[in-house]
């Protein structure tokens, strides 16, 4: 029993315990999905995410220590945004005819998912470091924590109303879409990439490689857009 | 597998040290992404070398999340008593979103030659 707690006490502070299960809990997640037949619901982000978050109560592991093997994880969000621009190449023609619908799509959509957040929160009447912590929620997280701390909000709640929003967009948009029966891979992908960021561009991928690859557009265009517009907006409507 | 990596981060590593040198308010991976499609317009053999890797990268996207997702139910304390009020302007937020980007580019495809 003393060398199960020191073997225990050993591998829970190594980064490969939770690396692993970090691995572990994706492919679970991702094999349950594909048993249930892949319903838009079973999101893989949140199944894992739900698998993950009652082992670390059970062994009261901070999140620091999961975080130390996580972390090697979390990195590859970089490179797999660069990655993006492979599909977006191979796409290039179809962009090209369709640069009115991505820029015009662009600003309304990156207005309404700020303006419609300001304006609701502030109908709740909610604090104002809550509405400027939401006004950034559908840009990717890095973007949004910045433009957060710039304006006045918090950038921790910031950082769960962001992810929180991925996934929204990446479990409602596959049956929002199919309830308006539009069946344009490109349209449907922009919409996710705009409101959803990178969770929405993952859902995209995992449905048709065109709205994927107009997703990621979607994700590195808004990233621009809302670092300039959000604080432009804040000033105008929160006087 | 080994140089897509190299081409990936190389252009990651550009992308952060323009991004931060000329404090853009631009990440430095999107500007990477960019940096890259070029890269690709220049060099089109690159796709031939890039494509196994990113199809792995790209079909796994949802992983490289769990670690942040993972971060937020620690913090779901933070919502506090708002949490009712900002699950609704999370939802009815996107979804309008969603909603008024489809529509705008639905619209406005036929301007373009790919209606299709």
């Amino acid at each position: 029993m003393g060398d199960m707690a020191a073997l225990w006490s050993y591998l829970s502070t190594e980064p490969l315990l939770w690396l692993t299960a970090t691995l572990l809990a994706y492919l679970a997640a991702a094999q349950l999905a594909r048993a249930l037949g892949t319903p838009p619901w079973a999101n893989p982000v949140l199944m894992a995410v739900l698998i993950l978050a009652p082992v670390l109560w059970a062994t009261s592991t901070p999140y620091a220590t999961y975080f130390e093997g996580a972390q090697f994880i979390h990195f590859f969000l970089g490179p797999a945004t660069v990655a993006l621009a492979l599909p977006l190449y191979d796409n290039l023609p179809t962009i090209r005819k369709t640069v009115l619908p991505i820029v015009a799509a662009l600003l309304v959509g990156s207005v309404v998912a700020a303006v419609s957040a300001i304006g609701l929160a502030r109908a709740f009447g909610l604090a104002p470091a809550v509405i400027l912590s939401l006004a950034p929620k559908s840009t990717t997280a890095p973007v949004a924590l910045g433009i957060a701390e710039a304006i006045g909000g918090l950038p921790s709640l910031t950082a769960v109303l962001v992810i929180l929003t991925g996934i929204v967009g990446a479990v409602t948009v596959t049956p929002l879409m199919n309830a308006l029966r539009i069946t344009d891979w490109r349209a449907r992908g922009f919409a996710v990439g705009v409101a959803a960021h990178g969770i929405g561009t993952a859902r995209a991928f995992q449905v048709h490689p065109q709205a994927g690859a107009y997703a990621g557009i979607a994700l590195a265009l808004n990233a621009v857009l809302t670092s300039l517009l959000v604080p432009l907006l804040v000033r105008v409507l929160l006087p | 597998m080994v140089l897509s990596l190299a081409i990936l981060l190389s252009c990651q590593l550009l992308g952060e040290g323009v991004a931060r040198g000329l404090n853009l308010p631009v990440p430095g991976p999107v500007l990477g992404m960019a940096m890259l499609l070029v890269g690709l317009r220049l060099i089109p053999q690159l796709a031939l070398v890039l494509r196994p890797t990113v199809a792995v990268v790209l079909a796994n996207l949802s992983l490289m999340f769990v670690p942040a997702g993972v971060g937020v139910v620690g913090n779901l304390s933070i919502l506090s008593s708002d949490w009712l009020a900002l699950s609704v302007v999370l939802v009815v937020s996107t979804l309008a979103a969603m909603l008024a980007t489809v529509g705008t580019f639905l619209a406005l495809r036929r301007w373009g030659q790919g209606d299709s």
